[in-house]
């Protein structure tokens, strides 16, 4: 199974449209296939961020605020979208592969001022 | 510790806060939420408790720049920034926003925070817009029901990104409303670009839509990017799209199937985002009919069809452009042209306008130049208006477009013959087929002779026979 969440650092982006940062983790019963790979967009866009979870043929996408139509395209095409989540995307990974991420999850380690560093 | 004391201030203003009808958050030093106001928990759609001691960018969602830099920068400097943006809330909606962000201080004037006020301006748009939409309709004037019904379309075409074919007799505000479409439009920002099919060349028509790349064809010393890459995420407005020869609507057709061509000698695709609206005096389904125009960029275009009436069509509005057009040309003439006579109404009223609006503002221009006096008198008219009502007679629109029922003239009724010729499908294959046979009659059956007498060559004067199905 494929995951794609949209990052920003070491943190889930807070904004699906904003995200110039993908990582992309194949996982088995809940076991990490590869290394998950990052990619850089070169442009930042929601509809460029929809044409790479199909051709990456994700089943899930992990992100932060997205906006009703991009979220319904997804879900359209098949793809679970649990959004509003914020949170280490480590961690963020770790809970969807238990398939225990819901969407507007909050995970500690987002208060302190690393995030702007 | 420090969020704690923080807090504790914050609580004596907390229900000053949930009084004011805008969202309000406040940020500690660290940039994380210490409180929201009711007003911004009901906009975000996370209530203060949930969102408390979370770095304030991740409950907010705005489009401020990455990593809060402009929180960053206002804690640091001192100095409030108002801008406008949005945010994503829980709900998936995207709220235009008005920020304004100013630092906090402490009892002993030392950075205690940042204040983030956000202003729904979702409801200012959408004002700007309905005024914007009046400015439009301002510059197509129209009070007729049947302009009344085009601007209704309009809005509800402007909403949409499909297509549209526009379609109507020359001077009918085809351009002005093309143009209106598409500052109403979610790509009002973007690019207008407006392409006369009818004006250019075939291979020069090719090269301006696509553009071509360097050495393309002799004379191409630069790469020229053509009219559909500068019209990128905006609209391109194909004038005279029934002039356009059919290789060309080929092309036109793969562009708006798969939105990428190649441009002119190039061998790279390239992609581009583009409304369409296209416009025509001539009746595609005609053109199509007599396969001059490809049935299916005939449909493709015609997603949403708007056909603006002529302007004899429109009751009352002639009245009210010539009005508005005298008083514009003597304002700008400096003139003190007010009104027109009676009997000037009565012809002006009469009169058929064959080149409809910009033909009656030709006249309003023409009188107010040559007027004299105060109002407008029948001397002060163009001649052509009184030679032409006695000869012509007036068909109307219907009968133009569909010549099969004879329409029974009235009196005072006048016509565009030119107009009507034009329109009506075939005119000009019958006037050639009827040509062919003088020649032949006067030649005495002598093809030679006969294309000479059409200042044909003699294979020219055989395919036409042959196209005609006259041997």
């Amino acid at each position: 199974m494929k995951m794609m969440i949209t990052s920003r650092g070491d943190f889930v982006s807070p904004r699906f449209d904003l995200s110039s940062e993908v990582l992309v983790a194949t996982y088995y019963d809940q076991q990490l296939m590869e290394e998950p790979r990052s990619l850089l967009l070169a442009d930042v866009s929601a509809e460029i961020l929809c044409d790479l979870a199909l051709k990456e043929n994700v089943a899930v996408v992990v992100c932060g605020g997205i906006e009703e139509e991009h979220y319904q395209f997804l879900t359209w095409k098949k793809i679970a979208v649990i959004d509003s989540v914020i949170g280490p995307h480590k961690d963020v990974l770790r809970l969807a592969m238990d398939n225990s991420l819901k969407p507007g999850t909050i995970l500690p380690g987002v208060t302190s001022r690393e995030v702007a560093s | 510790m420090k969020i704690a004391s923080a807090l504790q201030n914050v609580s004596v203003v907390g229900e000053l806060l949930d009084g004011i009808p805008h969202g309000i958050a406040i940020l500690g030093t660290d940039l994380c939420i210490l409180r929201m106001n009711r007003f911004l928990e009901a906009m975000t759609g996370y209530i203060t408790e949930e969102a408390k001691g979370v770095y304030g960018e991740f409950i907010l969602r705005t489009n401020l720049g990455t990593k809060n830099q402009i929180c960053a920068e206002v804690l640091k400097n001192g100095e409030s920034v108002a801008t406008d943006g949005n945010i994503i809330n829980r709900r998936r909606k995207k709220i235009p926003v008005h920020f304004t962000l100013s630092r906090l201080h402490d009892g002993e004037g030392r950075p205690s925070g940042v204040l983030i006020v956000l202003e729904d301006s979702s409801v200012v748009k959408v004002e700007k817009m309905s005024h914007h939409e009046q400015t439009i309709r301002t510059e197509i004037l129209g009070y007729s029901p049947q302009m009344e019904r085009v601007f209704e379309l309009m809005s509800v075409l402007a909403r949409t990104d499909a297509s549209v074919l526009i379609t109507g007799e020359t001077g009918t505000g085809k351009d002005l409303i093309a143009e209106a479409l598409h500052k109403s439009s979610q790509r009002a920002r973007q690019p207008f670009i407006k392409v006369n099919c009818g004006a250019l060349p075939e291979a020069l028509l090719e090269s301006e839509l696509f553009g071509h790349v360097k050495g393309a064809f002799t004379g191409a010393v630069t790469e020229t990017v053509g009219m559909f890459r500068l019209a990128h995420k905006g609209t391109i407005f194909l004038t005279e799209i029934g002039d356009l020869s059919l290789p060309l609507q080929v092309k036109l057709l793969s562009v708006l199937d798969d939105q990428e061509f190649f441009p002119v000698g190039g061998s790279k695709k390239v992609k581009v985002d583009v409304r369409i609206i296209a416009a025509t005096h001539r009746s595609l389904r005609d053109e199509v009919q007599q396969g001059r125009f490809r049935e299916d960029l005939f449909y493709r275009l015609n997603v949403l069809n708007l056909h603006t009436p002529p302007l004899r069509e429109r009751d009352g509005d002639i009245r009210l452009l010539l009005d508005h057009f005298l008083r514009q040309f003597s304002t700008k003439l400096g003139r003190d042209v007010t009104d027109f006579s009676p009997e000037t109404i009565d012809v002006l009223t009469r009169y058929p306008y064959p080149g409809n609006v910009r033909e009656l503002r030709n006249i309003a221009e023409y009188s107010a130049n040559i007027c004299q006096g105060k109002a407008v008198e029948l001397k002060d008219l163009p001649l052509y208006l009184f030679r032409e009502e006695t000869s012509l007679v007036l068909p109307s629109a219907a009968s133009i477009m569909s010549s099969a029922t004879p329409r029974r003239e009235e009196p005072g009724d006048v016509s565009v013959s030119v107009a009507a010729v034009s329109s009506t499908a075939g005119g000009w294959t019958e006037m050639e087929k009827k040509m062919i046979l003088d020649a032949l009659r006067q030649s005495g059956g002598n093809r030679s002779k006969a294309a000479g007498i059409l200042g044909w060559g003699r294979t020219t004067l055989w395919r036409k026979l042959k196209k005609y199905k006259m041997v």
